[in-house]
């Protein structure tokens, strides 16, 4: 046996400064960008106001302090709670949502009155909404921070989350049509003039369900395994739950008319699962069938009618936008003109006409925005989007245990996916599928459920950042010497295994 | 407004926003490269770099403490831990600190045990050992900076 000499050894102190350093450092550099954001949004805020009302009111910045303190308050949680989260995530999100506040805020200039304009009151219109909900979503998500301090605690609840997120997914399909119909599309509970929508929750939930699940399944999945036509099919009884809670919620979106969030979820499931097993074969199996799928919907849309006529007038509608310009294609057209118009520097922030595209402040935000700052503008929108997304899959990648890789990979994934649907729809890349971009559409249940994602991405990011301290690991020792473990005592215990 | 101030206002904030990208991507770059520039450093002695001389790969080996530890094989490939004080317990059970799902893997395999700036690493009764490079480990054993500890299919290094 040959030991090889021992290095000369060093004081244990020095290993801790640079670390006690790197975590305050991230800190600062999270305040740093977030002071930087707050001052680009409110330059936003004050060249909508030049521009489109040739003044700068008094009380333009107030909504964007109201909105910068609550972004710092979530930054002071992050430093207490989180003190090794990625620096870059809130930032990011903080400019999207800041500049979707404003914006729709700018919306509601343009239709005001001349006299309105003046003094318009900050919590009214889309976008004093917006700002409103914005101040609860990020209240809600430093309460996921305080609530969750350990992300693999939320395994222990995967089945009850699945439960949940079924149930949400399906409110709105059983509810009748007056509580839960908008536009067509029936996946709303409305009461009063009050409405959330459900769905959006439910991904949160879901994947923390099929993480967990093909976290205690992964070996068995692409171990035991039945060779077909050269591709590796796991047993059906080991993927049975996982299936059904797919097509379930699957058919209960087709039900609901809403054929973008059953892509969404389709391709969450997808990934997903190749995560967990490693295996190309489920992205060609996920790909094939999602083509066939949309090309029979499309084929079934020309000749039968009824639940897929809707994809077929879609598509129709991606092939040929200016075939009816005044009647389907409406929408689209407006949308592609308001890009057109813009170009590459765009028209300035409030110099475009956005009231012009129907859908302005929900699907088609994209497009108004991008009238106003070009595509020099949304090109950088798109890429703070990338940020995020590769942040989120990096903090999957560094974490420890295989329930935050999959939850962090799924989600960021899902992220990106739904950034990818909608922008891809309002370009004309791809057939348009209702979908909220997020943290820019207007709409309470969006933000919030995305701002819920983040805050589990950031709690995920923290435990891949932290150092493995006893009392910052709390799961340290064993039998085997040593003593009884002391920092387990008082720790909360974990029953993972069955 | 005057239509000069307006165009400033406008380009202004179309750069502004690609600077704010930008300083968000050397935010992201300083995390990236803290971890690259140290793998490449351990890579060097076991690596082409072993033929520049022997004196180098020493220093480096010698003047510096463990840091982290990198799965650099089986199914956690590419975790890092980064080591502090307290032991890291592997195994299979839920509550090691290194939770690896390995066939060859026992609940309670092996630790790391740190004692005077030093990493030992102690086999805890597993079924199938412990190889620290291709020996088998039988008693506490110091860690070499990037000599591979062996558990099944799953290898670890030390890094500075």
């Amino acid at each position: 046996m040959t030991a090889p000499a021992v290095p000369a050894p060093t004081p244990a102190t020095t290993g801790e400064m640079p670390r006690v350093r790197e975590s305050s450092g991230r800190r600062n550099a999270e305040l740093a960008l977030l002071v930087f954001v707050m001052l680009l949004v409110l330059a936003y805020a004050a060249t909508v106001e030049a521009t489109a009302l040739d003044t700068i009111t008094p009380d333009f910045w107030i909504p964007v302090a109201l909105v910068a303190g609550v972004f710092l308050a979530l930054h002071v949680v992050i430093r207490f709670l989180a003190p090794y989260a990625d620096p870059a995530i809130v930032p990011a999100v903080a400019l999207l949502n800041g500049l979707g506040v404003a914006f729709l805020r700018r919306i509601d200039l343009a239709s005001a009155d001349a006299e309105e304009r003046a003094d318009l009151p900050i919590f009214s219109g889309v976008g004093g909404r917006q700002l409103a909900w914005t101040l609860i979503a990020v209240v809600l998500a430093a309460g996921l921070l305080i609530i969750v301090r350990d992300h693999r605690a939320v395994s222990r609840y995967a089945y009850t989350l699945g439960l949940v997120g079924i149930v949400l997914v399906m409110i709105p399909a059983v509810l009748p049509s007056q509580f839960s119909e908008i536009n067509g599309a029936k996946l709303w509970i409305r009461i009063g003039g009050f409405q959330i929508q459900p769905g959006e929750f439910a991904k949160l939930a879901l994947v923390s369900f099929f993480a967990y699940y093909l976290v205690r399944k992964r070996e068995v999945l692409s171990l035991a395994s039945r060779r077909f036509l050269g591709i590796d099919f796991p047993r059906g009884r080991d993927l049975g739950p996982v299936v059904a809670v797919w097509l379930l919620s699957l058919l209960v979106l087709v039900f609901e008319k809403d054929l973008g969030t059953a892509l969404l979820y389709f391709g969450m499931f997808v990934v997903i699962l190749y995560v967990a097993t490693e295996r190309v074969s489920w992205l060609i199996i996920g790909l094939l069938l999602f083509f066939g799928g949309a090309f029979l919907a499309y084929t079934l849309g020309a000749s039968v009618g009824g639940p897929f006529a809707n994809f077929y007038q879609r598509a129709e509608i991606w092939l040929d936008p200016f075939a009816k310009p005044y009647d389907d294609g409406f929408q689209m057209v407006q949308s592609l003109l308001g890009l057109g118009t813009g170009g590459l520097f765009g028209a300035g922030p409030g110099g475009g006409q956005p009231n012009k595209i129907p859908l302005v402040v929900s699907d088609f935000v994209f497009a108004g925005l991008g009238e106003e700052i070009g595509l020099f503008g949304l090109s950088a929108l798109l890429v703070v989007y990338l940020l995020i997304v590769e942040r989120g899959l990096r903090a999957g990648l560094a974490v420890r245990d295989s329930f935050g890789k999959l939850v962090a990979g799924g989600l960021a994934f899902t992220l990106g996916l739904q950034v990818f649907v909608i922008v891809g729809g309002v370009t004309g890349l791809i057939p348009l599928t209702g979908q909220t971009t997020p943290f820019l559409s207007a709409g309470g249940s969006s933000l919030m459920a995305n701002w819920l994602i983040i805050a589990m991405l950031l709690r995920i990011s923290d435990a891949a950042g932290r150092p493995v301290t006893g009392a910052a690991g709390g799961r340290v020792g064993g039998p085997g010497g040593g003593g009884p473990p002391a920092q387990l005592h008082g720790a909360p215990t974990e029953v993972i295994r069955s | 407004m005057p239509e000069f101030v307006l165009t400033v206002a406008r380009f202004g904030f179309l750069i502004l926003l690609w600077i704010f990208v930008f300083t968000v991507v050397g935010v992201i770059r300083r995390d990236l490269f803290a971890g690259a520039r140290s793998s490449r450093l351990v890579a060097a002695p076991r690596g082409v770099g072993a033929s520049a001389g022997p004196s180098r790969p020493a220093k480096v080996k010698r003047g510096r403490a463990a840091h982290q530890l990198v799965v650099t094989a089986g199914q956690l490939a590419g975790t890092r831990i980064t080591l502090g004080e307290a032991q890291i317990t592997i195994g299979r059970a839920e509550d090691s600190t290194l939770v690896i799902t390995d066939d060859y893997a026992s609940a309670r395999h092996a630790r790391l045990v740190p004692r005077a700036g030093q990493w030992f690493i102690e086999d805890l009764g597993s079924t199938n050992g412990t190889y620290l490079d291709r020996a088998k480990v039988t008693g506490p054993t110091p860690v070499p900076l990037g000599v591979p500890i062996r558990i099944g299919r799953t290898s670890l290094e030390l890094r500075p």
